[in-house]
């Protein structure tokens, strides 16, 4: 049995295979396996079947099938997704994560990139350094990749030719010069007939180097973590019953010891670690990568997202910080975007304040600009809305990178790398002028909120809007409508009625009925708004306490006799589809803040219902 | 830190950020050895609480006896609440892999019980012990992988997952399955079984067994439900399992490994891929990533 022992001593490479479209990465990854013979049976059966399938060809052996593991990537012959393959030679074992090189997949590329130590780049010989090489390089040096292999790849299809090499290999070193990388090295291959891959070319005597394989068993891409503070974020509070008070979480950064002094960031609380659980263990001293539970001297406060850290070298609590962003959604970003903002265990609103450059990725020269659209990477100040524990990217990976949210999609929109504290004299702080909302508001004698009325076409949203706004202008209120079909003429006139731009619209009106509360205003929307999780993320998006919703219910079958728009006749005649009501769902509240009946009173008498209910709440003063 | 080490701190750190982010998680449970890892590494995280979740086990009524025993067995002994479903449905229809074959077998008995668990207790978050190294559809799949009202999985539009930052973010209705081993391979669920003593279902080393050989695949002989074909006769074989189903779906291999040693160094000079005993996989090709697209583990 001492090949088990000697298993869990072998030490363990993260790399990624990465570069331009049709470069050859996944074809790469299938001919190391299968030349290593690391491919188990039934699976090169399968992959020997599908291959005639799609070839015609009984001899046919695609190695990318390997690793292609999604339909529409076999369909289409491309990488759509990140695809991680594990395997291990008598010497080390590996996980490789093979990244498209589609640039519309550039995120998934960064998300193997951000744990891998080596990133193996790939050139096709014919066509030398694309703008997605140079992207690739760029986001995997950012990322912190310090080793670079560079796989000219399809020698076949350029006769072997040396010169053909070493001009790619000289223009990539030009250009890596710009970048921080440690250590290039070039090798010339054939994936697809395996040249230098796992064996020794005869086809390129020149080539005197290490082939593919032998590189990946020897490079030594361990990260050193000497005399690197103590870092632990706070996961979960462990508190099974009165005597045990224990704070779980992952260490970030260097080790820690029962008698320590720690800081609890951000409040710089102090106190004395008693102990380190560790299941039965009870540990006497711990380090970075454990998963541990610390136990403090004292009761403290302290919570998910807190950072326990060394005294003597602590975390930065700057509000403002100076970071790389890698923006990764379709839809552009400006400064003033208000996102969720997840760094180590923290979740919290943050703000970018500026975006003062972005990176040309194929010179590496920065350039002024004031957006970020999707795969850019750009250099922005980021305002978190209170203090949070935090590294520099560059001292310590999980302290300094972060990733942004979107508030109302859910969607992780954006990575990012702080690189410096940008806590300086002008002190800007989030949100707080000096005329605020609840001032603007005081002026107005009243509190600002969003009437959100939803109901199906016809059932007397906007009638009732339109009464409701004279009622409370009558009183000598700041009021505004924000009516469905009006903003499909101007806010939204570029959206359709697919779900997606239903979803979009709905995102806009939340938004800018945001920013009228911001400015004091009562606003009453009015919009069929058909889906209950579309109005939750309106609420979420609208302060707590200032989302009021209204269902307008009216039978289908009244809205339907009224048709003031002749819209429920045309959808019967098959000229409209995804009619709600009729061919789309309208999923009425659950708990609405109103329920309006319509077919019980006057539309003016809907319109005092909703008035006396904004009195009562304390919405109006007199 | 040694390799097991390094793979035990990953995930007891993807169960933590579920239990602090989620609020109704659950562990699914399918007795196998990849479950039997991910409760010893649920026990771990939370220690000296209990794991702060139920445990789910979707039962077809065709698992192995062996697999129902030691179930209950082991949760007597951990005292972690255990929910079991059944689609009584489809089970009061009949529906099994003999009468509807073994795509309807799965659909209705797995996933469809899967997605009504999930749905009859509002549960947000599903904690799988799917590995990324079992099958090339599952190598695709983030650590925490968004599905929307409809339990469905999206392959072309997975949120980016960088370092160990997990999204969890979801809106009401959606949910999330979180994978917590997906970086373990076969070989190092086993060194781990070894290294930490957990307890698994006996089926998993040699012994011998009533068995029929059907397709080329060894059947073993659980119970008489399953139907004999003509001249069909069971026979006493040397077998064990690599991976652990259905008992009419799962084959068995020929193996002398009857301790955790053994076990260990058949893996690792296995030449075959431990789902090449798992008749669902191979329905079609891309069977699997359709499985999950609906809702399936």
């Amino acid at each position: 049995m001492q090949q088990i022992t000697l298993d869990s001593q072998r030490s363990l490479l993260r790399f990624l295979t990465c570069g331009s479209v049709d470069d050859g990465k996944s074809t790469l990854i299938g001919r190391l396996l299968y030349d290593a013979q690391l491919i188990f049976e039934d699976q090169l059966r399968g992959i020997h079947i599908e291959s005639q399938r799609k070839l015609g060809d009984v001899d046919a052996l695609d190695l990318s099938l390997l690793v292609d593991g999604l339909q529409a990537e076999r369909e289409q012959g491309i990488t759509i997704d990140v695809a991680y393959r594990f395997f291990s030679t008598a010497k080390r074992r590996f996980i490789v994560a093979d990244t498209p090189g589609h640039e519309q997949y550039t995120r998934n590329m960064a998300t193997g990139a951000s744990s891998a130590d080596l990133a193996v780049l790939l050139v096709d010989a014919r066509k030398g350094l694309l703008i997605q090489t140079h992207r690739h390089s760029c986001i995997a040096s950012l990322l912190g990749i310090r080793h670079v292999v560079l796989a000219v790849n399809k020698m076949d299809l350029m006769d072997y030719s040396e010169d053909v090499f070493r001009t790619i290999e000289k223009q990539y070193r030009e250009f890596a010069k710009k970048l921080n990388f440690t250590s290039i090295t070039a090798i010339p291959m054939s994936a697809l007939l395996g040249d230098n891959v796992f064996k020794h070319s005869t086809n390129m005597p020149w080539y005197q180097g290490l082939t593919f394989m032998s590189y990946l068993e020897v490079v030594d891409a361990d990260a050193t973590y000497e005399n690197e503070p103590f870092r632990m974020p706070v996961q979960w509070v462990n508190r099974p019953h009165q005597d045990f008070r224990g704070f779980s979480g992952t260490i970030a950064g260097g080790s820690i010891n029962v008698g320590d002094d720690i800081t609890i960031l951000p409040t710089g609380t102090r106190a004395v670690v008693m102990r380190i659980v560790q299941y039965h263990d009870e540990r006497t001293s711990a380090a970075r990568g454990e998963a541990v539970t610390i136990v403090l001297d004292r009761e403290v406060d302290v919570s998910r997202g807190n950072v326990l850290s060394s005294v003597k070298f602590p975390a930065s609590t700057s509000e403002r910080v100076e970071a790389h962003v890698m923006w990764m959604h379709e839809q552009s970003v400006q400064a003033g975007k208000q996102l969720l903002c997840k760094l180590g265990t923290a979740l919290i609103p943050a703000v970018i304040t500026k975006i003062s450059s972005k990176i040309d990725v194929n010179t590496m020269e920065t350039m002024p600009t004031d957006s970020l659209t999707m795969n850019e990477i750009g250099v922005c100040v980021v305002q978190f809305e209170s203090k949070i524990g935090h590294d520099t990217y560059l001292a310590n990976r999980d302290m300094g990178g972060f990733i942004f949210i979107d508030r109302i999609s859910n969607e992780t929109v954006a990575a990012g790398m702080i690189i410096r504290d940008a806590a300086t004299t002008q002190n800007i702080t989030w949100h707080k002028m000096d005329v605020d909302t609840n001032a603007r508001a005081t002026v107005k004698g009243q509190k600002p909120c969003v009437l959100w009325l939803t109901g199906l076409s016809g059932s007397g949203k906007s009638t009732i809007a339109n009464l409701v706004e004279r009622a409370l202008w009558a009183e000598g209120k700041h009021t505004y409508i924000l009516d469905g079909d009006n903003v499909r003429h101007g806010l939204s006139s570029d959206l359709g009625f697919k779900a997606e731009d239903r979803i979009e619209n709905i995102r806009r009106v939340s938004e800018v009925s945001r920013l009228m509360t911001d400015a004091g205003l009562i606003i009453i929307v009015s919009l069929i708004s058909p889906f209950q999780s579309e109005r939750e993320r309106a609420r979420r998006t609208i302060k707590q306490n200032e989302f009021i919703e209204v269902y307008i219910d009216t039978p289908l079958e009244e809205c339907e006799r009224r048709d003031p728009k002749g819209l429920y006749k045309r959808a019967r005649a098959g000229e409209i589809r995804g009619m709600t009501g009729l061919d789309a769902p309208y999923e009425a509240p659950e708990n609405p803040e109103l329920h309006v009946e319509t077919m019980e009173q006057s539309p003016e008498d809907s319109a005092l219902q909703i008035v006396s209910w904004l009195r009562t709440h304390g919405y109006l003063q007199a | 830190m040694d390799h097991l080490s390094n793979l035990e701190a990953e995930s007891i750190h993807i169960f933590r950020e579920v239990a602090a982010t989620f609020e109704r998680p659950v562990m699914m449970y399918s007795i196998g050895k990849d479950s039997s890892v991910l409760l010893h590494l649920a026990l771990k995280a939370f220690y000296p609480s209990l794991p702060p979740f139920p445990v789910l086990h979707v039962d077809t009524g065709w698992k192995f006896r062996e697999m129902i025993e030691f179930r209950d067995k082991r949760m007597a002994e951990v005292g972690v609440k255990l929910l079991v479903h059944r689609n009584e449905e489809a089970i009061a229809k009949g529906i099994n892999v003999f009468n509807n074959g073994s795509g309807v077998h799965t659909d209705e008995l797995k996933t469809v019980a899967l997605r009504q668990a999930l749905d009859m207790h509002k549960f947000d978050c599903a904690i799988g012990g799917a590995r990324r190294d079992e099958e090339r559809s599952r190598a695709k799949e983030r650590i925490m992988s968004f599905r929307n009202q409809h339990h469905r999985w999206d392959p072309k539009r997975q949120r980016p997952e960088l370092w160990h930052l997990y999204n969890t973010r979801i809106a009401p209705g959606e949910s999330v399955r979180a994978f917590p081993i997906s970086n373990w391979t076969e070989l190092d669920i086993w060194q781990y079984i070894k290294r930490e003593n957990i307890p698994v279902v006996p089926l998993y080393f040699a012994k011998q067994r009533p068995t029929v050989v059907r397709d080329g695949q060894i059947m073993m002989v659980d119970d008489d439900r399953m139907p004999m074909l003509p001249g069909e006769k069971p026979e006493m074989r040397m077998i064990r399992f690599r991976t652990l189903g259905c008992y009419v779906l799962t084959a068995a291999v020929e193996s002398t490994a009857a301790n955790i040693d053994e076990v260990v160094y058949e893996t690792l000079s296995a030449r075959t891929s431990e789902r090449a005993g798992r008749m669902i996989d191979y329905d079609k090709p891309g069977s699997m990533e359709q499985k999950k697209i609906e809702g399936y583990f």
